[in-house]
Order: C-alpha cells, then structure tokens, then sequence
C-alpha cells in the first residue's frame, strides 16, 4: 500500500475534482449571463409587460436549475432523496402560490 | 472520541469525505428534508407578497421605491458567495483544510457586504421614504418576504463563523467534512431563495 501515513488523495480523484470544479465555473458564467440579460430586459424596457414576466421567471428558473443540478450536485449519482423533496417542495411551493392567487384575484 | 480517532482520521481520506459515515448521509439527507421544507415557507411568502403588493395605501409603490444598481450589485456578490462556497467544497474534496477556510472565508466577507447593503437598503427606504413595515400590506408582506431571506443570511453567516471558529485546530476530518457540506448546501439554497427574490420583487416590481 502506497500512502499509508498521510491523507493523499489519488492523482485520479483529483482530476475527476479538476473536470468538475471547471464545469462548475461555466455554469457560474452562465448565471452571470442570465441575470445580466434578466436585468437588461427591466433597466432598458424593451419588452412590454405581458412577455417580460413570463420571461423574466423563466431566466430564474434557468439559473436556479443551474444552482441546484451543478453547484449542489444534483445532477451526481445518490440524488434521488434529495430531488424528491426538491421536487416536493416545490410543487407544494406552486400549489401555495396558486391558492393564495386564486382567493386574491378569483 | 479517542476511540473513533482512526474512523474520523482515516490513512486515506475517501472520495467523499462528507458521505462516508452514517452520520454524514444523514445530515445530508436531513439537510435536503429541510430545503424542501424551505421552499414551502417561503412559497408562501412569495404568494402573501404577489397578493399585497398593490395594496399601497396611498404610500409609494414598488415602481417608485427600487432600484436596480444596488440589487444588481447585491446579486453579483450573493452568487459569487455561491460559487467560493463550491470552491471550499472542492478544496475539501481534495483534504486541502487551509484553503476551504480561505474559501469559506471568501463567502462570509461576501455574504457580510451583501447584508451590509441590504441593511443600508432598508434604511433608505424608512428614511427617504417613509416606507415601513407599517406604511400598508406592501409595506409588511415586503420586509416579511425579503426580512426572512435577510435573516437567513444572517443565521448561514453566524453558522459559518461557528464551524470555522470550531473547528479551526481540528483540521479536515470525516467527523466535521459533513458538517462543511451541509452549510455550503444551505448557503446555496439561500441563493436559491434570491434568484427568486430579485426575480419576483426587483426586476417584475419595476416592470409594474
């Protein structure tokens, strides 16, 4: 057995680490994008209110999809639980925001 | 303890260091039990906000109050908070304790000026406008919704300096790698939380 007295990580493993740190960085770039474009379209106007909501939600969830599946590692293999209760949430989350909706403006 | 010694500091420190023990798989599958709860909580704000926010009483709308320089701003350092946090974590992946301190570092001073901001945020508001959790339903459902996301902020900070201060002479173990891992989890969530804040309350309040 080679290192037997220190806590060396294989030469292997670290590259493996490397591929994933550098795809954790162009996701970051991605997010930057996103949000500049998401905040382009408010400061400049150039869309008009019907469209600019439903494409301002969808640049959040793009980067939001981006957070959970590359920085918290969900897209990684033993993510099953944790996309369950994701996943859970979020529809109680959609279901909430529906109901609070519909006793406001029904 | 002493007798757990060669579990918690093993010859070779496994690929995952923050899954090797039970007590690891469970604070993470705990954590994630906790987001998703999370989400919930703060669906429910987001709904009472959306529902609220046009009751202005006659007080300034959302339109009138925000800008978009010191959100932007605030964006920037929050998910630049997110990715040194994956930085700590992939320095952890790799036993190297120094630099996910550095790291985790990083993230604290970064999520410490985005409270800063928030807080100078809120006082222009009260001053400048006169706008509080008072003024009308706006008023309250607006520091309720982003108040909430700041004092998780606030906790996730506290929680950091904790686990750095606590475990500074310890160095990188099995015992505390699950530890890190669950506040880099957290942290991001918290990011999570203002993507939607930004979205929903910012960018969609000054659209009108």
């Amino acid at each position: 057995m080679e290192n037997t007295n220190t806590n060396k990580i294989t030469e292997y493993q670290k590259q493996r680490n490397k591929e994933e740190m550098k795809k954790q960085l162009i996701s970051f770039a991605l997010m930057i994008v996103v949000t500049l474009i998401a905040f382009t379209i408010v400061a400049t106007g150039v869309m008009e209110k019907m469209f600019a909501i439903p494409v301002l939600l969808i640049l959040a969830l793009i980067q939001v999809a981006f957070q959970y599946y590359y920085f918290m590692h969900m897209k990684d293999k033993g993510h099953e639980m944790p996309s369950i209760m994701i996943y859970g949430g979020a529809w109680a989350a959609i279901l909430t925001i529906a109901g609070l909706a519909v006793i406001t403006w029904w | 303890m002493m007798s757990n010694d060669h579990i918690l500091n093993p010859e070779t420190m496994p690929q995952s260091p923050e899954k090797a023990t039970l007590e690891g798989k469970n604070k993470f599958l705990g954590l994630w039990f906790f987001l998703g709860g999370e989400t919930v909580l703060f669906a429910s704000l987001f709904g009472t906000y959306l529902s609220l926010k046009n009751s202005t009483a006659g007080g300034p709308t959302s339109e009138e109050l925000f800008g978009l320089e010191l959100v932007f701003i605030m964006t920037i350092m929050l998910l630049t908070s997110s990715l040194t946090s994956v930085y700590a974590m992939y320095h952890m992946k790799n036993n190297d304790f120094k630099k996910m301190q550095l790291w985790l570092g990083i993230t604290g001073l970064l999520g410490i000026g985005f409270l800063a901001m928030e807080i100078y945020e809120f006082a222009h508001y009260i001053t400048e406008y006169g706008f509080t959790f008072r003024s009308s339903a706006f008023g309250s459902a607006f520091y309720t919704l982003v108040g909430f996301h700041g004092g998780h902020v606030t906790f996730g900070i506290l929680w950091l300096i904790t686990l750095m201060i606590r475990n500074a002479k310890r160095g990188l173990n099995l015992y505390n790698a699950p530890k890190f891992n669950t506040f880099s989890l957290y942290w991001h969530f918290i990011d999570v939380v203002w993507v939607f804040v930004f979205t929903v309350v910012y960018l969609m309040g000054k659209v009108g």
